[in-house]
């Protein structure tokens, strides 16, 4: 029973993770296609549009990879979570079927139509397709991320005898106070990732003495882009997403940010340390005082209860993996307006295209983005663990009563085996891409 | 309301069976029939800009299962593990198969992604089928051994196959000797499907051959009908009570025929598109003959000790239906929209679409 479990756990936390690498770039690189289109629109410099073109390569590539990464999430409910689907499925089922009915049609009627129909449409249609696109995928977005929060905090439902869970008030999914914050928090930090990828092929082209007008073109928009997008994720909405934990998921908080006693007189924030689950401690710790209480309160001496005043049977699953999945997105998320900031200095006193260690920096950054979004989602679903929906749903309560480990495991190594196969096919030809660059003027 | 989120449903599966067989079938019609580059270029023009669309109506469909019929979503994918998975899969090889073939210019890696396009097609034609043919079949629901339920008594777990290969034994498999003839079924009949849209799309030099591919295949096809119609009261002693309560129902197999015998007449079609009219009434037809025969089940049980599952003891609480009418209504309006524009644009012949090209 607890391998079943395991595997369940492991397949899904592989399928997504390797799932949402593909629509975090489209989600954001949707919108900086558009805006490349409209620029040409607006300035009818060719330049804009051949941008356009190049990146809707990468971008066709990307998204093709997120659908088939994608539809096996949605079956996986059923195959390997069946008992959850049973009991909640008149609830998390509506924003499902919604996300399928509002946002894969549009984006999939229209993605033909921005790929294939740019001559049969004229410029304007054809950016008009391209927002439609960039439309359904942020709607998309929005449905899952609507699911996750009801997930994380429940509303609008009442629980039957039989442990079934039903719906009762439809628009509560919606006005969920855990949904926007959360919503704007992912959109901003999917947008970091793509200005970070465009920032990082301008400098590859730039470093490389070769596509130089791509190159800056690239590097600038990446930056622009970039900074904004990184002060967006910490600021307001990493500092709303995380009030929330605070509020309605306290242990919680309290594990990711390293607080195993409470302190009188504020809290500090942890910058570095092992958390050491034999004497509930951090070890090696290194440390800011009162600045956390300050962040979470805006009052200095604001008493954060630590993890050691909660019952056992409240803590986090994976205390560790939970420090220091939150840890690594803060830090990087720290290091990307750090840089950003520098780059956008050296933008301003026209030196950019030169300083060749900020160059460097940044085409180095590009995997970074993945990881700081991966390991952000990682808080949030360890976060939740031992519950699936929280306080209500254990994990270990929802799993398939009839599938045996037997046949996870197998399935799990088929996944391992062809998503291996999946990532070095985009590697090999985003790389093909990237290396023949943007072609210029063609009509 | 669950009678109305029923019929959603099972259109909607419909649909899905009818846009994204005509997919499947192409892929077939190139694995055998496409030899030279010209014509496996017209058929990748013709399914280009419409697969992934296409495969939104099984994932949406799936949606619609998992929002109003979620302990039959619950049941069926976790008692069908093995071959739902492996339909990811096929999916998956189905869809890079068309879509990374025109990214390098090497004989090699064309082929095989045409092979890993053509054999997927392949395999899901047959999977289908043979899926359709174990909802028909019904199984061992609650996993009841020597009398005695194993599970709750809505759940079950198939094995891919028994060693009998029977649809009468004990332990049931998912492919036994009658899922698998609605497999080849689903098979010749999307192949059909597929060529139909191939000379309906396309202005290839094929054409004319499939037009005979079309005409040879179907009386494969009748034949298989016929044979299936005939085993068919081994697994269901009375097929026909819903027809003779409701007379109405025969609209549905009468559809299916004209669909069938429609195609004969192939060769002498003056419009393109009038081959694809008549398998996809075939197609449409077939299903819902299908579905209206085991009605009002959805999963029928091999066993007397639990019982059916049917669509009203599956459902979700009334709410959350009909609350999703309201914005279901409001989509399906959309998505109405969407695909008159998307085949208003990609209206006509589409062999210059350049589609996999770069």
């Amino acid at each position: 029973m607890e391998d079943m479990l395991f595997y369940d756990r492991m397949q899904f936390a592989f399928t997504i993770t390797f799932h949402y690498l593909f629509p975090q770039l489209t989600m954001g690189l949707s919108l900086l296609i558009v805006y490349f289109k409209g620029k040409f629109l607006y300035s009818k410099l060719e330049k804009y549009n051949d941008a356009a073109k190049f990146w809707m390569k990468i971008f066709a590539l990307n998204f093709a990879m997120g659908v088939v990464t994608g539809i096996p999430m949605e079956f996986q409910f059923g195959t390997n979570w069946a008992k959850f689907s049973e009991l909640t499925g008149g609830i998390i089922g509506q924003t499902l079927a919604m996300e399928g009915m509002f946002s894969f049609f549009l984006e999939s009627s229209f993605l033909g139509l921005f790929l294939f129909g740019e001559k049969l449409l004229g410029h304007k249609l054809h950016f008009l397709t391209g927002f439609l696109v960039f439309l359904g995928s942020w709607a998309s977005g929005y449905l899952i991320i609507a699911t996750h929060s009801w997930m994380q905090y429940p509303v609008g439902y009442e629980i039957l005898e039989n442990g079934k869970f039903v719906l009762n008030n439809f628009g509560a999914l919606f006005s969920n106070p855990w949904l926007l914050p959360s919503y704007l928090h992912n959109q901003a930090a999917s947008l970091v990732t793509s200005s970070f990828v465009v920032a990082a092929i301008g400098a590859f082209y730039l470093l490389n003495n070769k596509h130089n007008e791509f190159g800056k073109l690239f590097v600038k928009t990446g930056v622009v882009f970039g900074l904004i997008s990184s002060l967006l994720v910490a600021f307001p909405t990493g500092d709303l997403v995380a009030k929330n934990v605070v509020k309605y998921q306290p242990a919680t908080f309290a594990a990711m940010e390293g607080i195993f006693e409470t302190e009188d007189g504020g809290s500090e924030i942890v910058l570095i340390g092992q958390p050491n689950m034999l004497e509930k401690k951090l070890d090696n710790k290194i440390a800011v005082p009162n600045i956390l209480s300050f962040l979470t309160y805006q009052d200095w001496d604001a008493q954060i209860k630590g993890l050691n005043e909660f019952d056992e049977s409240v803590h986090p699953t994976n205390v560790p993996g939970l420090y220091y999945s939150y840890h690594i997105m803060v830090g990087l998320g720290t290091i990307f307006i750090g840089l950003m900031l520098l780059a956008t200095v050296q933008l301003f006193r026209k030196k950019l295209y030169k300083t060749k260690w900020i160059l460097w920096s940044l085409m180095f950054m590009l995997p970074f983005p993945y990881i700081a979004n991966t390991t952000g989602w990682y808080t949030a679903e360890l976060g939740r663990q031992p519950w699936l929906v929280y306080n209500l749903l254990r994990t270990a309560d929802g799993a398939s009563p009839t599938v045996s480990s037997g046949n996870t495991l197998f399935t799990l190594l088929g996944f391992i085996g062809l998503y291996l196969l999946l990532g070095l096919l985009f590697l090999m030809l985003a790389g093909k891409i990237i290396n023949k660059g943007p072609e210029l003027n063609q009509h | 309301m669950e009678l109305f989120w029923y019929i959603v449903l099972m259109t909607m599966l419909a649909v899905y069976v009818i846009l994204d067989g005509y997919d499947f079938g192409a892929g077939i019609i190139h694995l055998f029939f496409a030899k030279k580059e010209k014509d496996k270029k017209a058929i990748t023009n013709a399914i280009g800009p419409f697969w992934d669309a296409n495969e939104v109506w099984l994932i949406a469909s799936g949606g619609v299962l998992f929002f109003a019929f979620p302990t039959l979503y619950a049941s069926s994918f976790s008692g069908f593990y093995l071959p739902l998975i492996m339909i990811l899969w096929l999916l998956i090889f189905r869809a890079i198969g068309l879509e990374l073939r025109g990214q390098i210019h090497n004989k090699m890696w064309e082929s095989i992604w045409d092979k890993a396009f053509g054999i997927s097609s392949l395999l899901l034609a047959l999977f289908f089928g043979v899926a359709l043919g174990n909802v028909v079949r019904g199984v061992n629901l609650g996993g009841v051994v020597d009398g005695v339920s194993t599970h709750e008594a809505h759940y079950f777990f198939l094995p891919l196959w028994n060693p009998s290969f029977s649809p009468q034994a004990e332990q049931l498999g998912i492919i036994d000797w009658f899922t698998l003839l609605l497999g080849i079924i689903g098979v010749v009949a999307l192949a059909i499907h597929g060529a139909n849209w191939i000379i309906f799309k396309t202005n290839a030099d094929i054409n004319e051959k499939l037009k005979k591919v079309v005409f040879n295949l179907n009386f494969v096809l009748l034949a298989l009908v016929v044979v299936s119609l005939l085993v068919w009261h081994i697994i269901e002693p009375k097929p026909f009570h819903n027809f003779i309560k409701y007379p109405w129902l025969f609209i549905f197999p009468i559809l299916t025929f004209i669909g069938l015998f429609g195609l004969f007449k192939v060769k002498t079609f003056k419009k393109h598109g009038k081959g694809f009219l008549f398998s996809s009434l075939f197609l449409g037809g077939g299903l819902a003959s299908t579905v209206a025969s085991i009605f009002p089940k959805v999963l029928p049980s091999t066993n007397d000790i639990n019982p059916d599952l049917t669509l009203y003891n599956v459902a979700a609480d009334a709410y959350g239906l009909s609350v999703g009418v309201y914005w279901f209504a409001i989509a399906a309006v959309l998505v109405a929209i969407y695909m008159f524009i998307q085949y208003k644009v990609f209206n006509g012949k589409m062999d210059d679409v350049g589609y996999g090209e770069h």
